[in-house]
Protein backbone atom coordinates (compact mmCIF):
# COMPACT_ATOMS: atom_id res chain seq x y z
CA UNK A 1 0.00 0.00 0.00
CA UNK A 2 1.31 3.38 -1.38
CA UNK A 3 1.90 5.41 1.97
CA UNK A 4 1.19 9.23 2.39
CA UNK A 5 4.72 9.74 4.67
CA UNK A 6 7.09 8.46 1.86
CA UNK A 7 6.33 11.92 -0.15
CA UNK A 8 7.39 13.93 3.36
CA UNK A 9 10.77 15.27 2.84
CA UNK A 10 11.66 13.96 -0.60
CA UNK A 11 12.44 17.72 -2.06
CA UNK A 12 12.87 20.96 -1.01
CA UNK A 13 12.66 24.44 -2.13
CA UNK A 14 15.75 25.84 -3.38
CA UNK A 15 14.85 28.88 -5.43
CA UNK A 16 12.36 31.42 -4.92
CA UNK A 17 11.66 35.34 -6.76
CA UNK A 18 9.40 37.83 -7.94
CA UNK A 19 9.74 39.65 -11.58
CA UNK A 20 12.00 42.41 -11.53
CA UNK A 21 9.12 44.47 -10.67
CA UNK A 22 5.62 44.68 -9.26
CA UNK A 23 2.72 46.90 -9.45
CA UNK A 24 1.71 48.38 -12.40
CA UNK A 25 3.76 48.01 -15.33
CA UNK A 26 2.36 49.09 -18.35
CA UNK A 27 5.54 48.46 -20.11
CA UNK A 28 5.72 44.45 -19.56
CA UNK A 29 4.35 41.40 -20.89
CA UNK A 30 2.49 39.10 -19.26
CA UNK A 31 5.03 36.69 -20.17
CA UNK A 32 7.72 38.57 -19.59
CA UNK A 33 6.82 38.68 -16.07
CA UNK A 34 6.73 34.94 -16.38
CA UNK A 35 10.44 35.11 -17.82
CA UNK A 36 11.67 37.70 -15.21
CA UNK A 37 10.54 35.08 -12.21
CA UNK A 38 11.79 32.33 -13.40
CA UNK A 39 15.12 33.77 -14.49
CA UNK A 40 15.71 35.44 -11.06
CA UNK A 41 14.67 32.28 -8.86
CA UNK A 42 17.18 29.82 -10.76
CA UNK A 43 19.68 32.37 -10.29
CA UNK A 44 18.74 32.40 -6.45
CA UNK A 45 18.53 28.70 -5.95
CA UNK A 46 22.22 29.03 -8.05
CA UNK A 47 21.43 26.59 -10.72
CA UNK A 48 21.30 27.36 -14.75
CA UNK A 49 18.57 27.54 -16.90
CA UNK A 50 19.56 24.53 -19.05
CA UNK A 51 19.30 22.74 -15.16
CA UNK A 52 15.52 23.14 -15.75
CA UNK A 53 13.87 20.32 -17.14
CA UNK A 54 10.23 20.46 -15.50
CA UNK A 55 8.11 23.32 -16.00
CA UNK A 56 5.10 24.17 -13.91
CA UNK A 57 2.65 26.68 -14.31
CA UNK A 58 -1.31 27.88 -14.16
CA UNK A 59 -3.26 30.46 -16.01
CA UNK A 60 -3.67 31.90 -19.61
CA UNK A 61 -0.14 30.28 -20.93
CA UNK A 62 0.77 26.80 -20.97
CA UNK A 63 3.76 25.44 -19.46
CA UNK A 64 4.76 24.67 -23.60
CA UNK A 65 4.73 28.56 -23.99
CA UNK A 66 6.50 28.82 -20.96
CA UNK A 67 9.29 26.30 -21.85
CA UNK A 68 9.51 27.95 -25.21
CA UNK A 69 9.84 31.18 -24.15
CA UNK A 70 12.60 30.07 -21.47
CA UNK A 71 14.42 28.44 -24.30
CA UNK A 72 14.25 25.21 -22.83
CA UNK A 73 12.82 22.09 -23.77
CA UNK A 74 11.42 20.38 -20.51
CA UNK A 75 10.50 16.95 -20.04
CA UNK A 76 7.54 17.07 -17.74
CA UNK A 77 4.89 19.60 -17.54
CA UNK A 78 2.08 20.40 -15.65
CA UNK A 79 -0.96 22.88 -16.54
CA UNK A 80 -3.31 22.17 -13.37
CA UNK A 81 -5.50 25.08 -13.56
CA UNK A 82 -7.60 25.17 -10.93
CA UNK A 83 -7.52 29.00 -9.85
CA UNK A 84 -5.35 30.88 -7.75
CA UNK A 85 -3.94 28.20 -5.55
CA UNK A 86 -2.85 26.20 -8.79
CA UNK A 87 0.68 27.24 -7.47
CA UNK A 88 0.67 25.45 -4.61
CA UNK A 89 -1.00 22.50 -5.63
CA UNK A 90 1.93 22.53 -8.30
CA UNK A 91 4.60 22.28 -5.53
CA UNK A 92 3.19 18.97 -4.45
CA UNK A 93 2.96 18.05 -8.18
CA UNK A 94 6.38 18.68 -8.53
CA UNK A 95 7.77 16.74 -5.66
CA UNK A 96 5.80 13.84 -7.01
CA UNK A 97 7.45 14.07 -10.20
CA UNK A 98 10.55 14.82 -8.75
CA UNK A 99 10.65 11.78 -6.57
CA UNK A 100 9.84 9.44 -9.12
CA UNK A 101 12.58 11.30 -11.40
CA UNK A 102 10.27 12.33 -13.77
CA UNK A 103 12.19 15.55 -14.04
CA UNK A 104 15.32 16.82 -11.45
CA UNK A 105 14.54 20.27 -11.43
CA UNK A 106 11.04 21.24 -11.42
CA UNK A 107 9.94 25.55 -11.83
CA UNK A 108 6.81 26.42 -10.96
CA UNK A 109 5.98 29.66 -12.70
CA UNK A 110 3.71 32.68 -12.71
CA UNK A 111 3.25 35.91 -14.36
CA UNK A 112 -0.05 37.99 -14.70
CA UNK A 113 -0.29 41.39 -16.01
CA UNK A 114 -3.79 41.31 -13.76
CA UNK A 115 -3.92 45.42 -13.95
CA UNK A 116 -2.51 46.62 -16.98
CA UNK A 117 -3.71 43.63 -19.04
CA UNK A 118 -0.41 43.64 -21.72
CA UNK A 119 -0.11 40.21 -23.62
CA UNK A 120 -3.23 38.96 -22.07
CA UNK A 121 -6.09 37.20 -23.88
CA UNK A 122 -9.96 38.10 -23.55
CA UNK A 123 -12.06 36.25 -20.92
CA UNK A 124 -15.06 34.18 -22.65
CA UNK A 125 -18.04 33.20 -21.12
CA UNK A 126 -18.77 29.74 -20.72
CA UNK A 127 -21.88 28.16 -19.90
CA UNK A 128 -22.73 28.43 -16.55
CA UNK A 129 -21.61 32.09 -15.09
CA UNK A 130 -22.86 33.23 -18.91
CA UNK A 131 -26.38 31.78 -18.66
CA UNK A 132 -26.52 31.58 -14.67
CA UNK A 133 -24.75 34.69 -12.97
CA UNK A 134 -23.62 37.37 -15.28
CA UNK A 135 -27.73 38.18 -16.11
CA UNK A 136 -28.28 39.20 -12.31
CA UNK A 137 -24.85 41.57 -12.31
CA UNK A 138 -22.45 38.73 -10.75
CA UNK A 139 -19.38 38.55 -11.87
CA UNK A 140 -15.84 39.32 -10.78
CA UNK A 141 -14.99 37.78 -7.42
CA UNK A 142 -16.38 40.23 -4.88
CA UNK A 143 -19.69 39.71 -6.33
CA UNK A 144 -19.09 35.97 -5.20
CA UNK A 145 -17.33 36.16 -2.03
CA UNK A 146 -19.72 38.24 -0.91
CA UNK A 147 -21.99 35.83 -0.17
CA UNK A 148 -19.72 33.29 1.67
CA UNK A 149 -18.79 36.43 3.90
CA UNK A 150 -23.00 37.83 4.48
CA UNK A 151 -23.89 33.86 5.31
CA UNK A 152 -20.86 33.61 7.92
CA UNK A 153 -22.44 36.78 9.81
CA UNK A 154 -25.79 35.42 9.92
CA UNK A 155 -24.60 31.86 11.19
CA UNK A 156 -22.05 33.27 13.34
CA UNK A 157 -22.59 36.73 13.95
CA UNK A 158 -19.11 37.97 12.91
CA UNK A 159 -19.30 41.94 12.35
CA UNK A 160 -17.71 44.22 9.70
CA UNK A 161 -15.76 45.48 12.37
CA UNK A 162 -14.09 41.85 12.95
CA UNK A 163 -13.19 41.40 9.36
CA UNK A 164 -11.57 45.05 8.82
CA UNK A 165 -9.15 43.75 11.33
CA UNK A 166 -7.61 41.55 9.10
CA UNK A 167 -7.11 44.70 6.67
CA UNK A 168 -5.65 46.25 9.16
CA UNK A 169 -3.08 43.43 10.54
CA UNK A 170 -2.54 42.03 7.25
CA UNK A 171 -1.01 45.81 6.50
CA UNK A 172 1.12 46.39 9.61
CA UNK A 173 2.87 43.49 8.02
CA UNK A 174 3.31 45.51 4.69
CA UNK A 175 5.03 48.30 6.16
CA UNK A 176 7.68 45.90 7.61
CA UNK A 177 7.97 44.37 3.30
CA UNK A 178 9.39 47.23 1.40
CA UNK A 179 8.37 44.84 -2.06
CA UNK A 180 4.75 45.72 -0.84
CA UNK A 181 2.57 47.64 -2.44
CA UNK A 182 0.51 49.83 0.54
CA UNK A 183 2.94 50.47 3.21
CA UNK A 184 1.06 53.36 4.90
CA UNK A 185 -1.08 52.44 8.34
CA UNK A 186 -4.69 52.05 8.45
CA UNK A 187 -7.51 51.26 11.16
CA UNK A 188 -10.49 49.69 11.26
CA UNK A 189 -12.76 52.99 11.06
CA UNK A 190 -10.59 53.80 7.28
CA UNK A 191 -11.85 50.32 6.01
CA UNK A 192 -15.30 50.37 7.33
CA UNK A 193 -15.47 54.03 5.72
CA UNK A 194 -13.74 53.25 2.46
CA UNK A 195 -15.10 53.27 -0.77
CA UNK A 196 -18.08 50.57 -1.09
CA UNK A 197 -17.85 48.23 -3.37
CA UNK A 198 -20.13 45.48 -3.05
CA UNK A 199 -21.42 45.13 0.59
CA UNK A 200 -20.32 43.24 2.72
CA UNK A 201 -16.91 44.43 1.30
CA UNK A 202 -15.24 48.37 0.56
CA UNK A 203 -12.50 48.64 -1.37
CA UNK A 204 -10.25 47.79 1.64
CA UNK A 205 -11.93 44.55 2.06
CA UNK A 206 -10.96 43.66 -1.00
CA UNK A 207 -7.03 42.86 -2.87
CA UNK A 208 -4.96 44.57 -4.58
CA UNK A 209 -4.99 44.19 -8.49
CA UNK A 210 -1.21 44.21 -9.64
CA UNK A 211 0.82 43.49 -12.52
CA UNK A 212 4.10 40.78 -11.28
CA UNK A 213 5.30 37.80 -11.13
CA UNK A 214 6.74 34.99 -8.95
CA UNK A 215 8.60 31.53 -9.42
CA UNK A 216 9.86 28.49 -7.00
CA UNK A 217 12.56 26.16 -7.80
CA UNK A 218 12.46 22.18 -6.24
CA UNK A 219 14.69 19.67 -6.79
CA UNK A 220 15.02 16.40 -4.57
CA UNK A 221 16.87 16.64 -0.80
CA UNK A 222 19.76 15.40 -1.42
CA UNK A 223 20.78 17.69 -4.47
CA UNK A 224 18.82 20.72 -3.17
CA UNK A 225 21.88 20.15 0.49
CA UNK A 226 24.85 21.53 -2.51
CA UNK A 227 22.98 24.63 -3.66
CA UNK A 228 23.05 28.47 -2.71
CA UNK A 229 20.40 28.31 -0.28
CA UNK A 230 19.26 26.53 2.81
CA UNK A 231 16.98 23.95 1.29
CA UNK A 232 13.52 24.46 2.59
CA UNK A 233 11.70 20.72 2.95
CA UNK A 234 8.34 20.11 1.44
CA UNK A 235 7.39 18.30 5.02
CA UNK A 236 3.37 17.93 4.06
CA UNK A 237 1.50 18.27 0.83
CA UNK A 238 -2.27 18.15 -0.03
CA UNK A 239 -4.84 19.49 -2.63
CA UNK A 240 -8.70 19.31 -3.09
CA UNK A 241 -11.50 21.10 -5.32
CA UNK A 242 -15.40 21.03 -3.97
CA UNK A 243 -17.31 23.20 -6.31
CA UNK A 244 -16.87 25.84 -8.88
CA UNK A 245 -20.19 27.81 -9.04
CA UNK A 246 -21.09 28.59 -5.68
CA UNK A 247 -24.75 27.57 -5.36
CA UNK A 248 -22.78 23.94 -5.78
CA UNK A 249 -21.01 24.64 -2.65
CA UNK A 250 -22.33 22.91 0.46
CA UNK A 251 -21.84 25.16 3.51
CA UNK A 252 -20.67 28.58 2.24
CA UNK A 253 -19.30 29.25 5.93
CA UNK A 254 -16.98 25.99 5.68
CA UNK A 255 -14.70 24.94 2.89
CA UNK A 256 -14.36 21.43 2.12
CA UNK A 257 -11.58 21.63 -0.46
CA UNK A 258 -9.51 23.49 2.20
CA UNK A 259 -10.49 20.90 4.74
CA UNK A 260 -9.65 17.73 2.08
CA UNK A 261 -6.16 19.53 1.29
CA UNK A 262 -5.22 20.51 4.77
CA UNK A 263 -6.08 16.59 6.12
CA UNK A 264 -3.98 15.65 3.77
CA UNK A 265 -0.98 17.94 4.36
CA UNK A 266 -1.00 17.42 7.59
CA UNK A 267 -1.07 13.99 8.19
CA UNK A 268 1.80 13.63 5.30
CA UNK A 269 3.57 15.66 7.46
CA UNK A 270 2.94 13.92 11.03
CA UNK A 271 1.75 17.43 12.26
CA UNK A 272 -1.31 18.81 13.88
CA UNK A 273 -2.89 22.53 13.32
CA UNK A 274 -1.80 23.89 16.32
CA UNK A 275 2.02 23.13 15.50
CA UNK A 276 2.51 26.02 13.09
CA UNK A 277 4.92 29.15 14.06
CA UNK A 278 3.65 31.02 10.76
CA UNK A 279 1.09 30.64 8.51
CA UNK A 280 0.58 32.17 4.83
CA UNK A 281 -3.23 32.39 3.99
CA UNK A 282 -4.89 33.76 0.39
CA UNK A 283 -6.11 36.96 1.60
CA UNK A 284 -7.99 37.73 -1.88
CA UNK A 285 -10.78 39.05 0.95
CA UNK A 286 -10.71 40.08 4.35
CA UNK A 287 -13.19 36.95 4.94
CA UNK A 288 -10.89 34.49 3.71
CA UNK A 289 -8.12 33.85 5.85
CA UNK A 290 -10.48 33.42 9.01
CA UNK A 291 -12.66 30.81 6.96
CA UNK A 292 -9.32 29.13 5.82
CA UNK A 293 -8.74 28.93 9.61
CA UNK A 294 -11.37 27.16 10.44
CA UNK A 295 -11.91 25.01 7.70
CA UNK A 296 -8.34 24.18 8.34
CA UNK A 297 -9.35 23.04 12.10
CA UNK A 298 -7.07 25.83 13.34
CA UNK A 299 -9.66 27.89 14.77
CA UNK A 300 -13.14 26.37 15.60
CA UNK A 301 -16.31 27.55 13.63
CA UNK A 302 -16.84 31.16 13.69
CA UNK A 303 -13.83 32.24 16.02
CA UNK A 304 -10.91 32.65 12.97
CA UNK A 305 -11.12 36.30 13.13
CA UNK A 306 -10.22 35.98 16.84
CA UNK A 307 -7.12 34.95 15.99
CA UNK A 308 -6.50 38.91 13.94
CA UNK A 309 -8.67 41.00 16.51
CA UNK A 310 -6.74 39.52 19.46
CA UNK A 311 -3.40 40.27 17.73
CA UNK A 312 -2.12 36.85 17.67
CA UNK A 313 -1.70 37.53 13.97
CA UNK A 314 0.33 41.01 13.92
CA UNK A 315 4.18 41.48 13.99
CA UNK A 316 5.14 40.50 17.47
CA UNK A 317 1.91 38.02 17.60
CA UNK A 318 2.25 34.25 18.93
CA UNK A 319 0.96 33.07 15.27
CA UNK A 320 1.62 35.72 12.73
CA UNK A 321 -0.21 35.18 9.50
CA UNK A 322 0.46 36.86 5.91
CA UNK A 323 3.57 38.33 6.53
CA UNK A 324 4.30 39.88 3.40
CA UNK A 325 1.51 41.85 3.53
CA UNK A 326 -0.84 39.39 1.36
CA UNK A 327 -3.01 39.91 -1.43
CA UNK A 328 -4.48 42.83 0.48
CA UNK A 329 -1.15 45.31 0.66
CA UNK A 330 1.69 43.33 -0.41
CA UNK A 331 0.78 42.24 -4.40
CA UNK A 332 -2.05 40.59 -5.81
CA UNK A 333 -2.55 39.85 -9.90
CA UNK A 334 -5.21 37.67 -10.01
CA UNK A 335 -3.57 34.17 -9.27
CA UNK A 336 -1.92 35.29 -5.95
CA UNK A 337 -0.52 31.33 -4.93
CA UNK A 338 3.13 31.70 -5.99
CA UNK A 339 3.52 34.76 -3.57
CA UNK A 340 2.42 32.96 -0.19
CA UNK A 341 5.18 30.29 -0.93
CA UNK A 342 7.76 32.66 -1.58
CA UNK A 343 7.46 34.35 1.88
CA UNK A 344 7.25 31.21 3.49
CA UNK A 345 10.49 29.97 2.30
CA UNK A 346 12.17 33.47 2.92
CA UNK A 347 10.96 33.51 6.06
CA UNK A 348 12.10 29.63 6.64
CA UNK A 349 15.98 30.98 5.75
CA UNK A 350 15.79 33.17 7.78
CA UNK A 351 15.87 36.49 5.04
CA UNK A 352 13.02 38.12 6.16
CA UNK A 353 14.80 41.38 7.96
CA UNK A 354 12.15 43.37 9.59
CA UNK A 355 9.25 41.32 9.46
CA UNK A 356 11.91 37.84 10.27
CA UNK A 357 9.58 35.72 12.52
CA UNK A 358 11.82 34.83 15.24
CA UNK A 359 13.14 31.08 15.43
CA UNK A 360 10.87 29.67 13.09
CA UNK A 361 10.95 26.19 11.91
CA UNK A 362 7.47 25.19 10.63
CA UNK A 363 5.51 27.17 8.26
CA UNK A 364 1.51 26.79 6.87
CA UNK A 365 0.86 27.84 3.17
CA UNK A 366 -2.94 27.38 2.56
CA UNK A 367 -4.52 28.74 -0.61
CA UNK A 368 -8.03 28.56 -2.18
CA UNK A 369 -8.95 28.50 -6.23
CA UNK A 370 -12.09 30.52 -7.25
CA UNK A 371 -14.64 31.07 -4.26
CA UNK A 372 -12.62 28.60 -1.69
CA UNK A 373 -13.90 26.15 -4.51
CA UNK A 374 -10.32 24.92 -5.04
CA UNK A 375 -7.61 24.33 -2.11
CA UNK A 376 -3.75 23.69 -1.82
CA UNK A 377 -1.95 23.20 1.54
CA UNK A 378 2.06 22.78 2.19
CA UNK A 379 3.38 22.00 5.59
CA UNK A 380 7.37 23.93 4.59
CA UNK A 381 10.19 23.29 7.48
CA UNK A 382 13.95 24.02 7.40
CA UNK A 383 14.45 20.97 8.63
CA UNK A 384 13.84 17.35 7.32
CA UNK B 1 -37.65 49.01 -22.95
CA UNK B 2 -34.25 49.19 -22.84
CA UNK B 3 -32.73 45.89 -21.69
CA UNK B 4 -30.70 47.06 -18.71
CA UNK B 5 -28.90 43.47 -18.46
CA UNK B 6 -26.62 41.01 -20.09
CA UNK B 7 -28.46 38.38 -21.66
CA UNK B 8 -27.70 34.53 -20.68
CA UNK B 9 -25.29 33.57 -23.46
CA UNK B 10 -24.55 30.92 -24.38
CA UNK B 11 -28.13 29.31 -23.64
CA UNK B 12 -27.05 25.68 -23.41
CA UNK B 13 -28.85 22.76 -25.03
CA UNK B 14 -29.58 21.00 -21.76
CA UNK B 15 -30.78 23.90 -20.36
CA UNK B 16 -33.91 24.56 -23.15
CA UNK B 17 -36.58 23.18 -20.96
CA UNK B 18 -35.72 25.94 -18.00
CA UNK B 19 -35.25 28.72 -20.47
CA UNK B 20 -38.82 27.20 -22.37
CA UNK B 21 -40.54 27.56 -18.71
CA UNK B 22 -39.67 30.96 -17.82
CA UNK B 23 -41.32 32.32 -21.02
CA UNK B 24 -44.61 30.55 -20.02
CA UNK B 25 -43.82 32.39 -16.75
CA UNK B 26 -42.86 28.60 -15.00
CA UNK B 27 -39.61 27.88 -12.91
CA UNK B 28 -38.54 24.38 -13.93
CA UNK B 29 -35.98 22.18 -12.45
CA UNK B 30 -33.98 19.04 -13.60
CA UNK B 31 -35.05 16.42 -11.48
CA UNK B 32 -33.49 13.12 -11.58
CA UNK B 33 -36.11 10.24 -12.54
CA UNK B 34 -33.59 7.70 -10.91
CA UNK B 35 -33.37 9.22 -7.24
CA UNK B 36 -35.71 11.81 -7.50
CA UNK B 37 -32.93 14.34 -6.65
CA UNK B 38 -34.01 18.05 -7.90
CA UNK B 39 -30.73 19.79 -8.45
CA UNK B 40 -29.34 23.09 -10.00
CA UNK B 41 -27.90 23.58 -12.96
CA UNK B 42 -29.39 21.97 -15.48
CA UNK B 43 -26.88 18.47 -16.49
CA UNK B 44 -27.27 15.40 -18.41
CA UNK B 45 -26.36 13.21 -15.28
CA UNK B 46 -27.28 13.42 -12.18
CA UNK B 47 -25.22 14.86 -9.81
CA UNK B 48 -26.22 12.69 -6.39
CA UNK B 49 -26.72 9.30 -8.44
CA UNK B 50 -24.75 9.83 -11.42
CA UNK B 51 -27.96 8.44 -13.41
CA UNK B 52 -28.31 9.79 -16.90
CA UNK B 53 -32.50 9.62 -16.85
CA UNK B 54 -32.93 13.54 -16.09
CA UNK B 55 -36.64 14.92 -16.47
CA UNK B 56 -38.10 18.20 -15.35
CA UNK B 57 -40.39 19.45 -12.87
CA UNK B 58 -41.83 22.94 -11.87
CA UNK B 59 -40.70 24.89 -9.24
CA UNK B 60 -43.53 26.36 -6.70
CA UNK B 61 -41.15 29.55 -7.52
CA UNK B 62 -40.93 29.96 -2.85
CA UNK B 63 -38.03 29.51 -0.80
CA UNK B 64 -35.05 31.39 0.88
CA UNK B 65 -32.61 34.59 0.54
CA UNK B 66 -29.66 32.16 1.58
CA UNK B 67 -27.50 35.21 1.55
CA UNK B 68 -27.10 38.11 -0.19
CA UNK B 69 -25.00 41.81 -0.96
CA UNK B 70 -25.74 44.96 -1.85
CA UNK B 71 -24.33 46.08 -5.42
CA UNK B 72 -22.89 49.58 -5.38
CA UNK B 73 -21.60 49.48 -8.92
CA UNK B 74 -21.89 47.28 -12.26
CA UNK B 75 -19.17 45.06 -12.29
CA UNK B 76 -20.46 44.64 -16.43
CA UNK B 77 -20.94 47.06 -18.89
CA UNK B 78 -24.29 45.52 -20.16
CA UNK B 79 -26.10 45.47 -16.74
CA UNK B 80 -27.23 48.90 -15.48
CA UNK B 81 -29.56 48.23 -12.94
CA UNK B 82 -29.44 51.31 -10.77
CA UNK B 83 -27.40 51.27 -7.84
CA UNK B 84 -27.80 49.71 -5.08
CA UNK B 85 -28.96 46.87 -5.96
CA UNK B 86 -29.31 43.14 -4.33
CA UNK B 87 -27.46 40.51 -5.49
CA UNK B 88 -29.07 37.46 -3.99
CA UNK B 89 -28.45 33.44 -3.31
CA UNK B 90 -31.95 32.00 -3.09
CA UNK B 91 -32.53 28.32 -1.44
CA UNK B 92 -35.82 27.26 -3.03
CA UNK B 93 -38.35 24.97 -1.27
CA UNK B 94 -37.73 22.28 -3.77
CA UNK B 95 -33.64 22.12 -2.28
CA UNK B 96 -31.37 23.38 -4.79
CA UNK B 97 -29.57 26.92 -4.46
CA UNK B 98 -29.65 29.54 -7.74
CA UNK B 99 -28.49 32.62 -8.18
CA UNK B 100 -30.74 35.98 -8.70
CA UNK B 101 -31.61 39.29 -7.40
CA UNK B 102 -33.96 40.52 -4.90
CA UNK B 103 -36.22 43.05 -5.86
CA UNK B 104 -39.27 45.15 -4.79
CA UNK B 105 -37.03 45.95 -1.22
CA UNK B 106 -34.93 48.38 -0.18
CA UNK B 107 -31.78 48.42 -1.00
CA UNK B 108 -29.97 48.03 2.41
CA UNK B 109 -27.74 45.60 4.52
CA UNK B 110 -29.56 46.68 8.22
CA UNK B 111 -33.39 45.61 6.16
CA UNK B 112 -32.85 41.92 4.89
CA UNK B 113 -31.57 39.41 6.86
CA UNK B 114 -30.79 35.71 5.55
CA UNK B 115 -33.43 33.18 5.84
CA UNK B 116 -36.50 35.72 5.28
CA UNK B 117 -39.20 33.84 2.67
CA UNK B 118 -39.19 34.83 -1.27
CA UNK B 119 -41.11 33.68 -3.91
CA UNK B 120 -39.85 34.62 -7.92
CA UNK B 121 -40.85 37.58 -9.92
CA UNK B 122 -40.38 36.54 -13.49
CA UNK B 123 -38.78 39.44 -15.79
CA UNK B 124 -39.59 39.21 -19.57
CA UNK B 125 -36.24 40.78 -21.34
CA UNK B 126 -36.94 39.72 -25.10
CA UNK B 127 -39.10 37.52 -26.90
CA UNK B 128 -36.54 34.56 -26.28
CA UNK B 129 -35.40 35.60 -22.33
CA UNK B 130 -37.29 35.90 -19.21
CA UNK B 131 -35.47 35.64 -16.00
CA UNK B 132 -36.82 34.61 -12.64
CA UNK B 133 -35.99 37.37 -10.07
CA UNK B 134 -36.88 36.96 -6.11
CA UNK B 135 -39.05 39.79 -3.94
CA UNK B 136 -39.88 39.06 -0.04
CA UNK B 137 -42.73 36.61 -0.02
CA UNK B 138 -45.95 37.96 0.78
CA UNK B 139 -45.77 41.33 -1.01
ZN1 LIG C 1 -30.19 10.69 -9.14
Amino acid sequence: MPNLRDLSSVACIVGVDESDEMGTLPHKSQLSLHVEAVTNAVRDAGLKMSDVDGIFTAGQHSPATIGEALGITPRYVDGTTVGGCSFIIMVGHAVAALHHGLCDVAVISHGESGRSQVGVSPRRDTAIPGQYEAPYGFGPAPTMFGLITTRHMHQYGTTLEQWAQVAVSTRKWAALNPKALRREPITVDDVLKARPVVWPFTVLNICLVTDAGGAVVLTRADRARDLAKKPVYVRGLGEGTEHVSLTQMKDLTFSEATRISGDKAFRMAGVGPSDFQHIMLYDAFTSGPPIMLESLGIAKRGEGVRFFEEGRSTPGGSLPINTNGGGLSYTHTGMYGIFPIIEAARQLRGECGARQVPNLRTSLVNGMGGMLSAAGTLVLSNER
Amino acid sequence: MEIDRPLPNPMTPEAKPYWDGLREQKLMLPRCNACGHVFWYPRVACPKCHARDIGWVQSKGRGTLHSFEIGHQSFNKAFKVPVPYVLAMVELAEGPRMLSNLINVEPDPKKLKCDIPVEVVFQKLTDEVTLPLFQPAGR
